[in-house]
């Protein structure tokens, strides 16, 4: 009944399941004092340097969609793991897991894509694996890209930093991927402002950790969202987070979109989106300079931390009302109407 | 090709300040009501979009304790009979066929535990659609294959899947077909309405509405002397309809009125009823966690029944048995709420539900659940 004996799509959507399978099976197994800290980078000490490590793999169909590609985001993915723990990232690893009569132009115009935004990123592809597979094994093109990068000293970014009265701010409008690729995959033919926000954070977050290096915790968020990952910020610092919906950056076309396919924006994916937790005295500071930024112009602050007995992430919504946000449960699907 | 327009939800559906003086309002009409009557007042949202809006925008927060919003039997996946689930997932399990579907019926357990999830993962071919009819395409991209769209849901999602059928009929596609469970919301409000009740208002479906027009639900107010409101699915809409049903029950005026007026007629959409006319007919249907109630749903029509694909594949009825110790009947009922049942939130959840409330995303359960509704 519990239908836990097979791998289901949810183990992979970012949200509980996904929750459950890494710390029931890989961190039980792997348990190891870096792992653990469930980190979007994993923190190495080499001699007395800081390194930080990550690892990545990206599958979305279509491999193509408005505003980027898998290329791009593959690049952008591992860059932001880096830059969220305050690493500067050095250089990238890529592995193409490639489909047996996957088009050479296809390839080339992702390959291309990825030098692109490896340049803007400033990170070099040092080295790669390419592994051919049989018709139907794989859809078309498959990449894995880690990471390395340095952190400075003076940087301690973590979950653990996260105290009360803290002031939550992303840095722009949530759901445009996610919204995006579902659009592409199944040509539900929704025109106007929607493209996939796939971008290297690491030059905004590089400008805000230079002026502010006391930022406590910053977090990418991919899969699952902004919900599950205040989610997995709450579980992890026993801290309640209380976010104003009126407050959370969305675009018009993408509040629509998400409202005609019943999907809750909170949990849709992004690619060029964090979620930076700073003590309260600091958000006006930090707001202006991400506002300066071609990637944070349109950061708001979204909420604040509070302690309470039982951690958990509520959302005031625009009538006033006030509602649990919850950890992802599940896919989103579709409703029928 | 669909346009979105620049912003189709208007700031003033979920205003906070509106929404402050309408509850002023509504707190001022419940005592009147109470102050006459000294009993509670229940109202039923019918539609599943409405339960989720309400548990989405927080409002019961602001309700006086007199007022209580029950869920009513409005939510597709959670009126569809378990028997009927068994029999798609025997359908699904045949050798070239091509499940389709609306994405919520994926996670619908039929009696054995299974779903449509865990059959694909078995090898099953099963597709989610957004339009059923992308399943015509898909019916004439694969020949050999036999193409079947999951028909569920109400008077919303019926006149679309009868569309596709007469496409089916009038391009001579014969490897396309769909399981006809469609389900009518007049009667199941008849259901609700047993000798006794104590349903004081109902907020109707805004979707169905639009296509069965108001004036469909005129026996509720003029035989059960029930108010009524048909409603939109913003916050403000909701409130609205509230407010609407408070001054019926003040004014003893029961009656059928539409605060979604934006949208829904008294005769509703001539085509879409035409349509549903000419492909579907009315049937008995069997209620999940209700039972079967007459003339309650809609089955093919003689001329189109060769798209029926549990004829097609033969495929005998089974006894609905639901699971023990869940009360998602006396709450599709409005009998009793989520929060009443012992398996909710701790046995019961959205990622492993027990009962048909729970599966749904719109079911009254998973939006207790999702957004808190327990406190």
């Amino acid at each position: 009944m519990k239908n836990k004996e097979k791998i289901l799509l949810a183990h992979g959507s970012g949200g509980r399941l996904t929750h459950e399978l890494v710390k029931n099976l890989f961190i039980k197994k792997f348990s190891n004092k870096i792992l653990n800290k469930l980190d979007d980078s994993a923190e190495i000490k080499i001699k007395n340097c800081r390194v930080a490590f990550t690892t990545d793999s990206y599958v979305v169909d279509p491999i193509e969609f408005p505003g980027g590609d898998m290329g791009r985001i593959a690049v952008c993915g591992t860059v932001n793991d880096l830059a969220v723990k305050g690493a500067r990232p050095l250089a990238i690893s890529v592995g193409f897991i490639l489909e047996e009569g996957f088009e050479m132009k296809a390839l080339e115009r992702i390959v291309s894509s990825m030098k692109k935004a490896a340049k803007e990123a400033g990170v070099e592809i040092v080295t790669g694996d390419t592994k051919v597979v049989e018709k139907g094994k794989a859809d078309k093109i498959f990449i894995n890209t880690s990471g390395i990068g340095i952190i400075e000293n003076k940087i301690s970014l973590s979950a653990s930093k996260i105290s009360i009265g803290d002031s939550i701010i992303v840095n722009g409008n949530i759901a445009d991927h996610g919204v995006t690729v579902m659009n592409a995959r199944n040509n539900l033919g929704f025109k106007g402002a929607i493209k996939s926000d796939g971008a290297p954070l690491n030059g905004l977050i590089k400008k805000i950790l230079s002026s502010c290096p006391r930022v406590k915790c910053i977090r990418d968020l991919t899969r699952g969202g902004l919900g599950t990952s205040l989610n997995e910020l709450a579980d992890a610092s026993k801290l309640s987070m209380l976010i104003n919906q009126k407050d959370i950056p969305l675009s018009p076309s993408i509040e629509s979109a998400s409202a005609l396919l019943g999907l809750d924006p909170l949990y849709v994916a992004n690619e060029g989106k964090i979620v930076l937790f700073v003590k309260k005295s600091e958000e006006k500071k930090v707001l202006k300079l991400m506002r300066s930024h071609k990637y944070g112009r349109n950061a708001k602050i979204i909420g604040s931390v509070l302690k309470e007995k039982k951690p958990q992430v509520r959302m005031r919504t625009l009538m006033g009302g006030e509602r649990v946000v919850m950890m992802l449960e599940g896919d989103q699907l579709p409703r029928i109407c | 090709m669909i346009k979105i327009k620049n912003k189709f939800s208007s700031p003033l559906w979920s205003d906070s300040l509106m929404a402050s003086n309408a509850f002023k309002e509504i707190k001022k009409l419940v005592a009147q009501i109470y102050a006459e009557t000294g009993e509670t007042i229940n109202f039923m949202e019918v539609c599943g979009t409405h339960t989720m809006s309400i548990a989405a925008s927080g409002m019961r927060k602001f309700f006086p304790k007199e007022l209580k919003m029950l869920s009513g039997p409005g939510c597709p996946v959670c009126v569809t009979s378990q028997g009927d689930i068994d029999r798609i997932l025997e359908i699904a399990a045949i050798k070239d066929v091509i499940i389709t579907t609306f994405g919520e019926m994926m996670r619908v357990k039929g009696s054995s535990g299974k779903d449509l999830h865990s059959v694909r993962e078995e090898g099953a071919d099963i597709r989610v659609l957004y339009s059923p009819l992308d399943a015509l395409r898909i019916a004439s991209e694969n020949k050999d294959k036999k193409i079947v769209f999951i028909g569920v849901g109400f008077e919303t999602t019926a006149p679309i899947i009868a569309q596709t059928v007469f496409h089916a009929h009038n391009r001579k596609i014969n490897n396309f077909f769909i399981t006809p469970l469609f389900k009518l919301v007049p009667p199941a409000l008849k259901a609700v309405l047993p000798d006794g009740h104590k349903i004081s208002g109902f907020i109707l479906p805004g979707h169905v509405s639009v296509v069965i027009g108001s004036k469909s639900y005129n026996f509720v107010s003029e035989k059960h002397k029930v108010p009524c409101v048909v409603a939109g699915f913003e916050p403000m809409d909701i409130i609205g309809g509230i407010n609407m049903l408070l001054l019926q029950i003040l004014r003893k005026t029961p009656k059928v009125e539409t605060e979604y007026f934006r949208a829904v007629t008294m005769d509703g959409n001539k085509s879409a009823q035409e349509i549903m006319k000419k492909v579907l007919k009315v049937a008995a249907a069997e209620w999940r966690a209700i039972g079967s109630i007459e003339k309650s749903g809609l089955v093919l029509s003689d001329a189109f029944k060769r798209f029926d694909a549990f004829k097609h594949f033969k495929i005998k009825h089974y006894a609905s048995k639901e699971p023990k110790g869940c009360i998602c009947g006396k709450i599709i009922m409005g009998l009793a709420l989520p929060a009443d049942c012992r398996f909710f939130g701790n046995k019961c959840t959205p990622s492993d539900a027990i009962g048909p409330c729970m599966v749904s995303s719109e079911g009254a359960c998973a939006a207790w659940f999702k957004y808190g509704g327990q406190q």
